[in-house]
């Protein structure tokens, strides 16, 4: 901790506790709107935990981008607020505030082995609901949508069978209800 | 009306259309196209800087004492990557500019082509919004588009990136009938429920204080207007940011001075005693708040922001009013009336006692010379030499720049242009520049430091070619000053490179510009020297010699709480004036 008396700026603030929140945000499509976002995040040393963006309406040209970030109750308004201020940016909607939303990504997974190994991941495949979108004689590849923790789970159990290599989309999420963005 | 042009054509069209006037700039090779159209005409003037540096500040200086929209005109690469600072400035304190800068052509972008940068994405930290134009298609709705970006809701600086075969494509120009961004649309009227709330709260108030920044001033001078009317109808106190000076009135008797780092003393022990503050466009900057777990621990809070990103970014509101200063200021002092709502009385009149008390600490005082110039005595007389003309005031940054905060008075909105935010060095001549373009009849002065005006000393050619009289006043004490006061006070008088050696003859130097030079370090000659250089015609730079080691009282250290001021050694001499409870305060 250095002496604040000598320093040019007041200390930084006392450690609160975080909390995780996905955020969806409509903009315009242009060119550079997702560096925009991910460099206000860098720039004012925002965590991105995940972030997912495809047009989402073509004739508008609007994308959506789906954030899951984690900060204090503070920094997570903050982050909001930054966000619509943004030029491009159309909307925000934090859907951790509003409920549980219903959050899936996608994972393709592939496996690598022989013998019992096959078996199992081709056992514990069917356990977690995964497709079977590729396989040889000796791999698999694996494609499972979920809960990003069932993802993360299925990805550790597929490490002692003969993980290979991961490929993730990140978070896609919306609100329960009839209630648009 | 649509017409066939060039994209060339459509940048000097649009701007003519957006009411620009003068444009600062500076031609290259990706911009040539643009400056042949503005070689066929000549409503737009061009006004030649000699570092693209130059170019926006003066073009912040100008819409900054206007409130309008400065724009500015510079080549790619290092023409780009010259205005990151100025861009940055712009940023920081909330002032409209358009920057277009020459691109190469779009078949050579990523090529690492002669003098390419990648300027949008350069740039794009450093602007409120900036776009590459690809396509001569986008360029006459990107062109409206960016000053209205650039004007519209909390100002900032936009830059717009053109390709040169985009400048020499042919297209069909038409202004946007309605010339609005399609989705970005700020909030300009406060929400009626918050503000009668605040109204609420400020009738109870026992210690009120109005805290206000350039948000005022860049509301325009109606906010400004309203804000005199308000403070004047509830009789609390006011003090202001460094770049709110000038929206109310330092003569008027509840005017506390400028709050903050380099604050009064009475400005800063309000903040910090109040139990209600009503923050009208300021951002609550470390350099306003100081330790901030301390600061002005008793009070309810309102805050007035256009930005909602600033409204419990550092400080948390108890009320929080999104919309514009002048929207909401109106509301306010209308309601006000309406409601002939009226602050507790002799609450109030205690207050004031208290901060009376405050006040006659005389937290400026300083020891003066009748041998030396002392920094704060040459402001107090160029203040006095000027105050009845028709005056602007830019500065640099450092002592000089507190010193002209805190004895020169202004009395009214965007006379007054400084570098907060950024605290860039070198920021005054060439913003004084574009103040001069904007009013060339007034007296315009840059009150600078001998370290800082080297920074951008070249704009003084630009002051002589462009017959700009702009009178820079240098306040030469050998030292980076502030640089050397922290070294004093924190880091055991090590003055690591904090002094000026070799420093030019700075009337010789005016001279081999083609300017006047006078220098003065005879206190008794001081008033003489102030009106030579106010009435000599043309550009003028007065050195003026200061003693070297004069430090910037008051002030609070980073880290510290308002009350945990330090003032000057002439200041404590007269601590007697102040009561028991006063003094535990120092």
């Amino acid at each position: 901790m250095p002496d604040t008396s000598t320093s040019h700026y007041p200390a930084a603030p006392k450690v609160e506790p975080t909390a995780r929140h996905t955020l969806a945000v409509t903009v315009d499509n242009e060119p550079g709107v997702l560096a925009r976002i991910a460099g206000m995040f860098s720039g004012r040393g925002y965590n991105i935990e995940s972030l997912t963006v495809s047009e989402t309406e073509h004739a508008s040209h609007v994308s959506r981008i789906t954030i899951v970030t984690s900060g204090t109750a503070h920094v997570i308004e903050q982050i909001k607020s930054q966000l619509e201020r943004l030029v491009p940016v159309h909307g925000v909607r934090d859907l951790t505030i509003e409920g549980e939303a219903i959050e899936r990504e996608l994972a393709l997974v592939k496996v690598a082995g022989k013998g019992e190994h096959r078996v199992e991941a081709l056992r514990l495949a069917a356990a977690f609901g995964a497709r079977t979108l590729d396989a040889t004689l000796n791999s698999f590849v694996f494609e499972l949508t979920g809960a990003t923790d069932e993802i993360d789970r299925f990805i550790a159990m597929m490490t002692v069978v003969g993980l290979v290599e991961v490929s993730r989309t990140g978070v896609a999420a919306m609100s329960r209800g009839p209630q648009g963005m | 009306m649509q017409e066939e042009m060039t994209g060339a054509e459509m940048v000097v069209r649009a701007l003519k259309d957006q009411g620009v006037e003068h444009v600062f700039g500076y031609p290259g090779g990706a911009v040539l196209p643009i400056y042949d159209a503005l070689f066929h005409q000549d409503q737009l003037r061009h006004i030649l800087v000699r570092h693209e540096q130059g170019a926006a500040h003066a073009a912040e200086g100008y819409a900054r004492s206007t409130g309008k929209v400065g724009c500015l005109l510079v080549t790619s690469g290092p023409g780009a990557t010259n205005v990151v600072t100025g861009l940055t400035d712009a940023l920081l304190d909330s002032v409209p500019i358009v920057c277009i800068t020459g691109q190469v052509p779009t078949h050579l972008i990523g090529s690492d082509a002669f003098q390419e940068c990648d300027t949008v994405g350069i740039t794009r930290h450093c602007t409120k919004h900036n776009y590459l134009v690809k396509s001569i298609v986008d360029l006459p709705r990107v062109l409206h588009e960016a000053f209205h970006v650039a004007r519209t809701g909390r100002p900032g600086p936009v830059v717009v990136d053109v390709p040169k075969d985009v400048q020499f494509a042919r297209g069909t120009y038409a202004r946007p009938r309605d010339n609005q961004h399609k989705t970005y649309r700020p909030r300009l009227k406060g929400d009626l429920g918050k503000i009668k709330a605040a109204l609420a709260l400020m009738a109870q108030a026992r210690k009120p204080v109005f805290y206000t920044g350039g948000g005022v001033i860049n509301s325009g001078r109606h906010a400004a207007m309203l804000l005199r009317e308000l403070v004047h109808m509830t009789g609390f106190p006011i003090t202001s940011t460094l770049m709110g000076l000038g929206a109310f009135p330092a003569s008027d008797k509840q005017w506390l001075g400028m709050l903050g780092m380099h604050g009064s003393y009475e400005a800063n022990l309000a903040m910090h005693d109040c139990d209600v503050m009503v923050c009208v466009g300021a951002r609550f900057d470390d350099r306003i708040t100081g330790r901030l777990d301390a600061f002005s621990p008793n009070s309810r809070k309102i805050h007035i922001d256009i930005d909602p990103s600033s409204i419990n970014k550092n400080v948390k509101a108890e009320i929080g009013i999104l919309g514009d200063c002048g929207h909401v200021l109106e509301d306010m002092v209308r309601l006000w009336r309406e409601t002939a709502a009226r602050a507790d009385k002799s609450a109030l009149a205690e207050w004031w006692r208290t901060i009376e008390g405050w006040r006659a600490k005389k937290s400026f005082s300083y020891r003066p010379s009748a041998k030396l110039i002392k920094p704060q005595y040459a402001v107090e007389r160029l203040y006095a030499a000027v105050k009845n003309r028709d005056h602007y005031i830019t500065t640099e940054v450092g002592q000089h720049q507190m010193w002209a905060a805190q004895f020169f008075h202004f009395q009214e909105p965007n006379r007054w242009m400084t570098s907060g935010g950024l605290g860039t060095m070198g920021y005054g001549l060439p913003a004084a520049i574009g103040v001069q373009v904007a009013h060339p009849d007034a007296l315009v002065i840059d009150i600078a430091g001998e370290a800082s005006i080297l920074m951008n000393m070249q704009e003084m050619s630009t002051a002589i070619q462009h017959r700009a009289p702009v009178k820079v006043f240098i306040l030469n004490n050998e030292y980076m000053g502030m640089v050397r006061q922290w070294q004093e006070l924190l880091h055991g008088g090590r003055y690591a490179e904090s002094y000026t050696a070799a420093l030019p003859d700075f009337v010789k130097l005016a001279e081999a510009y083609g300017a006047h030079g006078i220098r003065c370090s005879d206190p008794a000659k001081l008033d003489e020297a102030i009106a030579e250089m106010i009435s000599t015609p043309g550009p003028v730079i007065l050195d003026c010699v200061v003693s070297k080691e004069e430090n910037c009282f008051p002030m609070i250290p980073s880290g510290k709480a308002h009350n945990e001021m330090l003032l000057g050694e002439t200041v404590e001499d007269i601590g007697a004036v102040i009561d028991e409870r006063g003094k535990a305060l120092v």
